[in-house]
């Protein structure tokens, strides 16, 4: 058993030394950015928002790497000779600070390491450390993601009044260029932007309910054994197609192809109406609710099939009748996850979906969702103290509050479904 | 209800087996109904998947070739001297050339000359400063050059515009028509495989555009994903399935695996923009922060994965080698995570290929910017695969239609591989206890 | 409409009801039942006992054509009930399952009222032209099963709420709800405690009045007790049948003396 006694310094040394370069590397370059800019004369970045301090940073890391386009100020010249020094330095203590605790966990582990000491036991405590601490990491994910939300959601509320957020009728996030600017202050209330979501979201479920149901009740009991071995597969193919994809199959093909169709029918359609962007992730979701659907109907126990056929019904009227009431729960289990899907689904809307928000519930009228919002106001900002870009953190935390009770609702309908036939 | 029933003559009722007779036909019928309807149901998901892959395909086809044109470059000495380089005057020696292609044409009007000029891609000038700066010798000489046309000749040459059209409405114009015609003529165009689209990084001009920087930008995004999420993911699994006991701080860590699956993906990236690169400054459009967030995404579904191959091992297996008195960590290492690593990585690979095509949260932290060089870190600003169909799909250039659709193709064909050795992979070591 | 078809049965009641000749049954490679030729009375009840695995199951499921739904099972030979060959492709498998009714093995009442279980039957097959006709038929079907008493208050009630043997009972009602003329009855019991099992067994013996019946058990006691007629299987042949008495006192087949003496098992 001497390996262990081996494997307990090397992991006794390897855990702490990778743990500490790896916040090193992590935390150097935001570091030595700090300490540069803190370094510049006085007053030269009087004036600069967030982003023009951004883009001088930007300069002068491209000038220390000697990319230099025009004629860069002197100190900016300096500020790049700091920073590669800075780097140069940091790159030698990071050497040095590794290499010192390397050798101090060394001489711990020796003093540790004597022939009657259980190295196995160490070895075992070190990696039940070490899986436990993977096994948080879901939870400090979940926490960051409720932190990061609130944090932003609550200076947002600051700036914007709760009221005005949840009852508002009007989204138009603009933030004044100038302080006299009209329309100065910008509107947040979030009820157009849910409106369009909703809109969209029955479209999609208009699109996938029907289809994927009865995809799944032919699947689960008419299909040859051959058909169900091809079609799953394709559902499959169906179910792992990225969903920028369907985003640009929904710009590229669905919406002219509706628009022209409802123009030949004298129909007002609008270039990205809700029923291209719907439509579109209503077919996204088919596999989905088809294959929770076969699932249901899979579980329901074979003495059900057997007490209806018994009883002289058609496989038709089995599946009627019987099946698909027993596999009712587990059905709409399914369809809510696909519910919440739906609302969180981005890509296909913000390609296909409007921007402007609208109090309509006309789908073939342009509407925009949550998601939608969320990307053009985060998209080539980058400073975090506008209502602009806070709103999307408001929008993200509802999304995320709404999503996750579907879930909790979905996930535990499914289960006490499950448990009645166990 | 029956003809019995209904019968004058005889005034009974019906037996049972006589109703059930009699209702026969309609219950069938209405069976065949249902059938039909779900068959229905399925030919309309396999028509839409047709017609996704049948438009991506027929409009993506033609970018997988690029039209060229080869030419005679004389490199003037007076148009690029020597001691001036790398500056120098390349784009006029390229018109020069083809100035020469088309006699016919008056190149001493200067609008007439430019637009001459126009048929060669903006890249071309810039390919011909590279050879001359890579060998200052081609001065004065002349060589063949074969450089590409621009996007509205490409798409002249692949029929995308239509001759037809009237002039008015059409992107090239008739003479330009004429000038094309007259080169095609002479055999200076061809129409090879586009291997720009593959190593050129992206551009503002769509015959240059190319995917060399997305390709690497998903390749660090997806390594630092796989680095980070399938050791973690396997550690939590390990200790779930095998070592957790059953209390709270479980059933609690098990719950949140399960929720994480279903939260929408672009509130991953708003943790990523707020915490990774608004707390810890992290480096916007890094493909590293991106893999990061990959990574917390791609992690539930590992965890799942591993779980289940877990689970698979047959107990008889560890409870050997506890009864030859190994310990538990023993047994699990050494005998169970073995058997269960094909299922494993199985699992894993799924879980990339869906981290592969995830946008959203890549968009958030600014994966979506205009880069024209490819990452040579996963701490440069990159694109992605699939931020990089984004921002294709959104250029106005009628040209990056088809590179959008290509791109796609080759995202879908990453996917499919990736799939099928998933698929190999379950299918090779598939164990029957 | 019962009187009437109850003086059509005196006139055959020593008639008999099934006669299958040469019937074989295959699942995929194996086996199941070879050249099984029985005759079933009608308004009797008969017992098919054997080890488990000799295929008395699956004799059974012949009967009303289950074994159809099975993708790999293969069922040859001749089948006739009231001299109409089964499985002739005349025979609508529904139509000859509302004729044979069949109560399952572990109770399978449907997630629905006791009712509306009841009634399954009836409304499929399109039994009744009003409601107050199909409230008859439920309550008939209900007493007949003789678990009228113990649910008439509670009908709206889901029928998965009751115990193990009223369950049971609730089945059988289902299944004579549709008039059949034969009851088949997989092993009817074996999920069932003893006293369950007492009220199922004097059920099997009044149904005897209107049907032929014909069961499965595993439990010789309990082929003694309620059954006439009793047929042995063993590894998919039919070994022995004869009247229950004469096969359990006197049985003709070493087979049969050991499995009743408890050597097969």
């Amino acid at each position: 058993m001497t390996s262990y006694h081996g494997m307990f310094s090397a992991l006794l040394i390897l855990v702490p030394v990778l743990t500490f370069i790896l916040l090193w590397i992590a935390l150097q370059g935001p570091v030595v950015d700090r300490i540069t800019m803190a370094g510049l004369p006085e007053g030269v970045l009087d004036g600069l928002d967030s982003g023009g301090v951004q883009l001088v940073l930007a300069e002068i890391k491209s000038v220390s790497r000697g990319q230099i386009f025009g004629t860069p100020e002197d100190w900016k010249i300096a500020a790049a000779g700091r920073y590669v020094i800075l780097h140069d330095r940091a790159d030698w203590w990071l050497f040095a600070a590794v290499t010192i605790l390397s050798l101090a966990l060394l001489a711990f582990a020796r003093s540790r390491v004597a022939a009657d000491f259980r190295a196995r036991q160490g070895v075992e405590g070190i990696v039940s450390g070490l899986m436990i601490f993977c096994s948080t990491v879901a939870i400090f994910t979940t926490i960051g993601i409720i932190a990061s939300l609130s944090y932003e959601t609550w200076r947002f509320f600051e700036r914007v009044p709760v009221a005005e957020f949840l009852f508002g009728l009007n989204w138009e996030p603009q933030i004044p260029l100038r302080e006299d600017q009209i329309a100065a202050k910008g509107a947040f209330g979030w009820l157009p932007v849910i409106l369009g979501t909703i809109v969209i979201t029955v479209v999609a479920l208009v699109v996938a309910v029907p289809v994927g149901l009865f995809s799944a009740i032919y699947l689960n009991e008419f299909a040859p054994k051959r058909l169900r071995s091809i079609v799953k597969p394709v559902l499959e193919i169906l179910a792992g197609v990225p969903t920028v994809v369907y985003g640009f199959f929904a710009i590229l093909v669905v919406a002219p192809a509706i628009r022209s169709f409802g123009q030949s029918i004298g129909l007002d359609v609008a270039p990205n109406t809700a029923l291209a962007a719907g439509g579109v992730m209503g077919i996204m979701l088919i596999p989905f609710i088809s294959s929770f659907a076969d699932d249901a109907l899979s579980a329901v126990p074979q003495a059900m099939r057997d007490g209806a056929l018994g009883l002289g019904s058609t496989r038709g009227e089995m599946m009627t009748t019987v099946l698909f009431p027993a596999a009712l729960p587990g059905i709409v289990g399914g369809v809510l996850l696909a519910v919440s899907r739906a609302i969180g689904e981005t890509m296909i809307v913000v390609m296909a979906a409007g921007l402007i928000a609208k109090m309509t519930i006309n789908p073939l009228d342009s509407v925009t969702t949550v998601t939608v919002q969320i990307v053009t106001l985060l998209i080539g900002d980058t400073s975090f103290d506008n209502p602009k870009t806070l709103a999307a953190f408001a929008l993200g935390m509802m999304l995320f509050l709404v999503t996750l009770m579907i879930n909790i609702l979905a996930l535990r309908i499914v289960r006490k479904y499950r448990e009645a036939y166990d | 209800m029956t003809d019995i029933t209904n019968a004058p003559a005889v005034p009974r009722k019906a037996t049972s087996t006589e109703l059930v007779a009699a209702s026969l036909k309609r219950r069938r019928r209405k069976q065949i109904r249902l059938q039909w309807i779900g068959l229905g149901a399925i030919s309309i998901a396999f028509l839409m998947l047709f017609i996704l892959v049948a438009s991506l395909v027929s409009t993506g086809w033609q970018a997988f070739t690029q039209t060229h044109v080869t030419l005679e470059v004389y490199v003037d000495p007076e148009e690029v001297p020597e001691d001036r380089l790398p500056r120098g005057g390349f784009r006029d020696v390229l018109g020069a050339s083809m100035g020469q292609m088309l006699p016919d044409v008056d190149m001493s009007a200067r609008e007439t000359a430019r637009a001459v000029e126009g048929i060669l891609s903006n890249g071309a000038q810039f390919e011909l400063r590279d050879r001359v700066v890579a060998d200052p010798s081609l001065i004065g000489q002349t060589f063949t050059m074969t450089v590409p046309v621009s996007d509205p000749y490409d798409q002249l040459n692949k029929g995308l515009i239509e001759r037809e059209t009237e002039e008015v409405n059409r992107r090239v114009k008739d003479n330009e028509i004429a000038w094309f015609d007259t080169l095609a003529d002479s055999g200076a165009i061809s129409k090879p495989f586009n291997w720009g689209l593959f190593t050129n990084a992206d551009s503002r001009f769509p015959e240059l555009a190319g995917l060399k920087g997305a390709l690497v930008g998903s390749f660090w995004a997806l390594l630092t994903c796989f680095l980070i999420s399938f050791p973690l993911a396997i550690g939590a699994a390990i200790y779930l399935e095998e070592f957790a006991p059953k209390n709270k701080l479980s059933d609690f860590i098990e719950v949140n695996i399960n929720n994480l699956a279903a939260v929408p993906s672009v509130v991953f990236g708003l943790l990523a923009l707020a915490v990774f690169i608004g707390w810890f400054g992290m480096p916007r459009s890094a493909p590293f922060v991106g893999g990061l967030t990959l990574a917390l995404m791609t992690m539930p579904t590992i965890i799942i994965a591993t779980r289940a191959a877990l689970k698979a091992v047959p107990p008889s297996i560890r409870e050997a080698a506890l009864g030859l008195g190994a310990s538990k960590q023993q047994v699990v290492f050494q005998h169970v995570l073995p058997l269960a690593m094909p299922g494993i990585l199985t699992g894993t690979i799924i879980g990339l290929a869906q981290a592969l095509g995830e946008t959203a949260p890549l968009l958030l932290i600014g994966m979506n910017a205009f880069i024209t060089s490819a990452a040579s870190s996963p701490f440069d600003s990159s694109t992605a695969l699939p931020t990089q169909i984004f921002i294709w799909a959104d250029s106005p250039e009628r040209g990056f239609v088809s590179r959008t659709s290509a791109a796609i193709l080759v995202l879908l064909g990453f996917l499919v591989t990736m799939n099928a050795i998933a698929i190999y992979f379950r299918q090779k070591f598939e164990r029957k206890w | 409409m019962n009187n009437m078809r109850k003086i059509e049965r005196d006139v055959k009641m020593t008639d008999t009801k099934i006669t299958a000749r040469s019937v074989n049954v295959h699942y995929g490679d194996t086996h199941a039942i070879k050249d099984v030729d029985v005759n079933i009375a009608d308004k009797t009840v008969t017992a098919f006992i054997g080890p488990s695995g000799c295929g008395k199951s699956t004799f059974l499921r012949c009967l009303n054509r289950m074994n159809d739904t099975i993708d790999i099972c293969r069922v040859t030979g001749e089948i006739k009930i009231d001299d109409k060959d089964i499985n002739h492709k005349s025979v609508d498998p529904v139509q000859l399952r509302a004729q044979v009714g069949m109560v399952f093995q572990k109770p399978n009442p449907f997630p629905k009222s006791i009712y509306d279980n009841i009634a399954y039957g009836p409304r499929i097959h399109g039994l009744s032209k009003s409601k107050s006709e199909l409230d008859e038929i439920v309550e008939r079907a209900l007493r007949r099963g003789a678990i009228w008493d113990e649910v008439k208050d509670r009908l709206d009630q889901p029928g998965t709420g009751l115990s193990g043997g009223q369950q049971q009972r609730l089945c059988i009602a289902r299944a004579v709800a549709t008039e059949p003329e034969v009851l088949l009855m997989d092993e009817p019991c074996s999920a069932l405690d003893p006293i369950a099992t007492a009220q199922v067994e004097e059920l099997i013996d009044e149904l005897r009045q209107d049907y032929s019946v014909v069961i499965v058990t595993h439990s010789m006691q309990q082929a003694a007790r309620v059954s006439q007629k009793t047929a042995f299987f063993h590894l998919g042949n039919l070994v022995e049948f004869n009247d229950t008495g004469e096969i359990f006192t006197n049985p003709s087949d070493p087979r049969t003396e050991s499995y009743i003496t408890g050597r097969i098992g």
